[in-house]
């Protein structure tokens, strides 16, 4: 790992809500090419740890660096720290009232400044990447979750990030439209893009992870290779957690 | 025709009379909403902002409004005035006042509400973008509240011009009032002018809100799913 070149650090952070911590001394850094899976019971700090990887929240205490850089909301230099760090959320929220085309171009002409037929060029290449080239012109209201969630994947690519961080993007579809948006993922992952994925889906995490993070209330309860954390964990809590996924044969009693 | 009681809005200058009414009722309005908007706007996303003291102060004003007819209001400013303070203010002023008054409380409060109905996430998804706080709320927030906004302002604004008929009762000579002068002036030659100047009057004012009140459907049907 010490090869590749760390992008994001993750230094000793604690986040409190009032008085909660619901992050406490947490510490990640994600290198270059990396895949790292966040997995852990609901309510245990997985999207706040994407949150702040983005400038979203506050922190009370550490820090956390983008290729050494301080990232802060309050500071100017955020908006060029999330141009490089892509979020997509679980509620794929597009703009509604700009169309899917300029709902992937919008960013890049404005933030970037990039020449409007290149962006235009590259945003119909990604759109027909997943699939969705002839609804171009169309609204996101008149899109379905799944495609809706690709389109968002879309319009965070435009910008060419180095870092791309997934937050359950697939916890608010339908179980069939799961499986088109894990797909971008996998194919994502398989081009060698550095990515941060928090998801339910195990079977999912376990291909696509390098590394896999099991986070309980706030703390890292345990770190590994994704078939270490799978096959073999060796925490109480990650048996547990790894547990609640497979359900046992209910063994009838039979009436004699 | 004759029974009708239309036949006097061709005598004299009477149409001209009535149609000068209906500009004097249209420009009360059109100030006022000038004013409601200019006023109303920036107190709207002040009032979206959660700051106790400010919100409570416009409960307040927003509750003044709600419960005190306009009626009232338009008595205090005009006459309570004159004696409290001894302005002699003139009476179509009195009247901007009081619907500039109204009018911000109600745009205000469809400004907050608007703002308010902007998912947090549209702001999270445009500021992972790399979007800058004016970027968001230009080319994101903005454009989204003013198409919740339109439909109910320009309700307001047909509400606005409908209650001006009261401003007559501070004696500003409006549609309504030009109605009943041209009424009473021909109370012997033409017994049925009350039907034909109050329907015309009726017309008028179905004419200048009819097309506001269609505009509003159509941007409220054209925008429904944003
Ligand atoms: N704005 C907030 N105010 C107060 N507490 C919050 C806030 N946001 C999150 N929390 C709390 O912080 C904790 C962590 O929340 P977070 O959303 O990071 O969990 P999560 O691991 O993503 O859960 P899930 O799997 O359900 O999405 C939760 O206990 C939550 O109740
Ligand atoms: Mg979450």
């Amino acid at each position: 790992m010490s090869k590749k070149e760390e992008i994001i650090r993750v230094d000793h952070i604690t986040k409190r809500y009032d008085e909660n911590a619901v992050l406490d001394d947490f510490s990640l850094s994600v290198h270059e090419g990396e895949v790292v899976v966040i997995v852990g019971p609901s309510g245990c700090g997985k999207s706040t740890i994407l949150r702040i990887m983005n400038g979203l929240e506050p922190i009370q205490k550490g820090e956390v660096t983008y290729r050494g850089e301080k990232v802060d909301g309050k500071l100017g230099s955020i908006t060029r720290i999330r141009e490089k760090v892509g979020m997509v959320f679980q509620s794929y929220e597009l703009f509604p009232h700009k169309t899917i085309l300029q709902n992937v171009m919008l960013a890049p002409l404005l933030v970037q400044k990039r020449d409007r037929k290149e962006v235009k060029e590259e945003a119909l290449q990604l759109l027909a990447r997943v699939g969705l080239s002839e609804k171009k012109n169309a609204y996101p209201r008149q899109l379905s979750g799944g495609q809706k969630q690709r389109v968002a994947i879309v319009r965070a690519l435009a910008m060419h990030p180095e870092v791309l961080l997934f937050d359950e993007v697939t916890a608010a579809l339908d179980p069939e439209m799961v499986r088109e948006v894990l797909d971008v993922l996998l194919s994502l992952a398989k081009e060698g893009k550095t990515m941060v994925i928090v998801t339910h889906e195990m079977s999912f995490a376990k291909a696509v992870a390098d590394r896999v993070i099991f986070l309980d209330g706030g703390h890292l309860e345990e770190e590994g290779t994704a078939s270490e954390f799978f096959d073999h964990p060796k925490t109480e809590r990650a048996k547990q957690f790894l547990h609640t996924f497979t359900y046992d044969k209910v063994e009838r009693e039979e009436e004699r | 025709m004759q029974n009708l009681g239309i036949d006097v809005l061709f005598k004299g200058s009477n149409m001209m009379r009535l149609l000068g009414g209906l500009w004097v009722s249209l420009r009360i309005s059109l100030i006022a909403v000038f004013f409601s908007v200019i006023l109303g706007v920036p107190l709207g996303i002040l009032m979206s902002r959660n700051s106790r003291i400010i919100r409570a102060i416009t409960r307040l004003y927003l509750e003044i409004v709600r419960i005190m007819p306009q009626m009232v209001l338009l008595f205090i400013v005009f006459f309570g005035t004159t004696r409290v303070f001894g302005w002699n203010l003139d009476a179509e002023v009195a009247s901007v006042i009081v619907f500039s008054f109204w009018g911000c409380a109600e745009m205000s409060d469809l400004v907050r509400g608007a703002l308010i109905s902007i998912p947090k996430h549209q702001y999270e998804s445009a500021k992972a973008l790399g979007m800058n706080s004016f970027a968001v709320f230009f080319f994101i927030i903005l454009p989204q509240t003013i198409r919740r906004l339109l439909p109910l302002s320009i309700n307001l604004v047909t509400r606005m011009i409908k209650t001006t008929s009261l401003v007559m009762m501070i004696g500003v000579v409006e549609v309504l009032k030009v109605g009943q002068q041209i009424i009473e002036a021909n109370r012997t030659s033409s017994p049925n002018a009350a039907f034909g100047v109050y329907g015309t009057v009726f017309l008028l004012y179905f004419i200048g809100c009819w097309p506001i009140s269609m505009l509003s459907k159509y941007l409220e049907k054209k925008w429904k799913n944003d």
